[in-house]
């Protein structure tokens, strides 16, 4: 009984095995990746597993505060950010081992080709709540 | 409109959910019938609350199960079978209850699969409950418990199982009772209560005694602003003393009978730390032993980390720190006690370098908060002494 998080990163991560850019897929393969995910997603819902899975877009702004009755600042993006979120899924396991299988599993989704990606996927741990019991 | 009472209404969910089952109704069905009848007993109740409770959930819920196997097509053949006056009802219910709590943490379940049954079938919560308190959808409890009903289907009813798997769901339901509309901790305390109450057995009071006096420092474990208070600087009139006294008196008549296991020792740790008038007073010695005892008992690494603690305080912190080296450096908390233990033999540095470090690896947000905040005040006062 334990969170995480299963991250996929735009770029950042580690290059794929299958690593051909998405826009270069014929529209039949994008389908099949979509509907791979939407599968993996059902299915950890039947297991019990599934908590929540979003996409996120690439373009976004940086944004921090500028002082009192001041509207924000934003900025970029910067194309030099080396870490770029794609989205994730969180997962409620019985162990990090369970977690890591699931990782596996969503990684094999496919690509161009019609063969898994072997794309990386971070698996971050949630911080719970503390133990009652700590002696 | 008089008050309704849950924790009653709750309580006599296993005693209901037997008879169903008795009467020949398959678990899975029978368990959602008793749901329905919960619900209905929610609605119904606080206009016209029944002279027996118990009867008249029995009644409706098997009303329930008929109307639901009724609008079942596929199931008409079994219908019946059941549809039918029932015969009269097997006498003593003590021994269904137990039977459900076997059923609801058998060993086919995995660990959540079996608090998320045992918190519905026998504790009567929801599932939307449930959810809410593991912070999950409620489609994703939903289903993890009927997939846990799914997986037991098989299992026969009369079969006495292992009192051991029940006892580390309880436990599991007790320490991980996380803050939300129901209160685990409660619900894991009663629990244990009832499954007492119906089988006579040493660990069942130790686990009971456990959850008691850990229960009653709560008032004291928590700071207003939710950060957590180590046990050696809670106040300790804030404790709750009618808990633990109830707690120490199960626990001395469970250790009378000469039966150690885990959860009696553990027990008995927290019953001399219940015991201490103050933090300093507290009898670290004979807590050593109940460590050694303990370690004798489970091969649980955690028991020799909790140990190095204990003989940092009774034999001092090069004591603990030795007792320390002989273990896993890995184990959670690892680095956090050796952070303390350098702290407590003056090597301030060491100290403030590794609460950082354990807060790094801390794996909830409150510790992470309390490690970070050690390290910060020892390095304010290692910079104060350099003169900055």
């Amino acid at each position: 009984m334990a969170k995480y998080l299963l991250l996929k990163h735009y770029r950042g991560a580690p290059a794929p095995a299958n690593d051909v850019p998405m826009d270069q897929w014929t529209p039949e393969e994008i389908s099949a990746h979509v509907q791979y995910m939407q599968d993996f997603a059902d299915r950890l819902e039947k297991t019990g597993e599934f908590v929540d899975g979003q996409a996120l877009a690439p373009e976004g702004a940086w944004v921090r505060y500028d002082g009192e009755g001041r509207p924000p600042v934003t900025d970029g993006p910067f194309a030099e950010t080396k870490d770029l979120i794609a989205g994730w899924m969180v997962i409620d396991v019985d162990s990090y081992d369970r977690a890591v299988e699931l990782a596996g599993e969503l990684s094999a989704a496919p690509g161009a080709g019609g063969t898994p990606i072997h794309e990386w996927l971070e698996v971050r741990p949630f911080l719970a709540e503390p133990p009652t019991i700590t002696e | 409109m008089p008050q309704m009472d849950e924790a009653l209404l709750r309580s006599l969910t296993p005693n209901v959910l037997a008879v169903l089952v008795r009467r020949g109704a398959d678990f899975a069905a029978a368990e959602d019938a008793v749901q329905d009848a919960l619900v209905e007993a929610v609605r119904v109740w606080p206009a016209d609350p029944p002279r027996d409770a118990k009867g008249w959930l029995i009644t409706v819920a098997w009303r329930k199960f008929l109307d639901a196997t009724r609008a079942d097509a596929a199931r008409r053949r079994r219908e019946e079978s059941v549809d039918e006056e029932p015969a009269p009802e097997p006498a003593p219910a003590a021994d269904d209850t137990l039977q459900l709590y076997f059923l609801c943490a058998h060993p086919s379940l995995t660990p959540s699969s079996a608090v998320a049954l045992t918190l519905r079938a026998v504790g009567g919560l929801t599932t939307r409950q449930i959810a809410q308190a593991y912070l999950v959808p409620e489609a994703t409890m939903a289903q993890r418990i009927s997939r846990a009903k799914r997986t037991v289907s098989g299992v026969r009813f009369d079969r006495p199982g292992d009192v051991a798997t029940v006892l580390r769901v309880l436990y599991l339901v007790f320490n991980e009772g996380y803050s939300g509309d129901v209160d685990l901790a409660a619900e894991a305390i009663r629990l244990t209560r009832q499954l007492a109450s119906a089988i006579d057995h040493p660990e069942v009071a130790g686990l009971l005694a456990l959850m008691l006096l850990h229960h009653a420092r709560r008032a004291a474990r928590t700071a207003p602003d939710g950060s957590l208070v180590p046990l050696a600087e809670q106040d300790r009139g804030r404790w709750d003393t009618k808990a633990i006294a109830e707690g120490v008196e199960i626990l001395q008549a469970a250790l009378a009978r000469d039966q150690l296991g885990e959860f009696q020792a553990q027990a008995a740790i927290a019953a001399l730390h219940a015991d201490a008038p103050t933090a300093g007073e507290t009898d670290w010695v004979q807590i050593v032993e109940w460590y050694d005892e303990l370690a004798r008992l489970t091969d649980n690494p955690v028991v020799r980390l909790n140990r190095a603690v204990a003989v940092g305080e009774a034999d001092g912190p090069r004591a603990g720190l030795a007792a320390l080296a002989a273990l896993d450096d890995s184990l959670p908390r690892h680095t956090a006690v050796a952070a303390y233990l350098h702290e407590r033999d003056g090597d301030l540095t060491t100290a403030a370098r590794l609460y950082a470090e354990a807060a790094q690896k801390a794996s909830n947000l409150s510790e992470r908060n309390h490690l970070t905040r050690q390290a910060a005040r020892l390095n304010a006062d290692l910079n104060a002494r350099r003169g900055r």
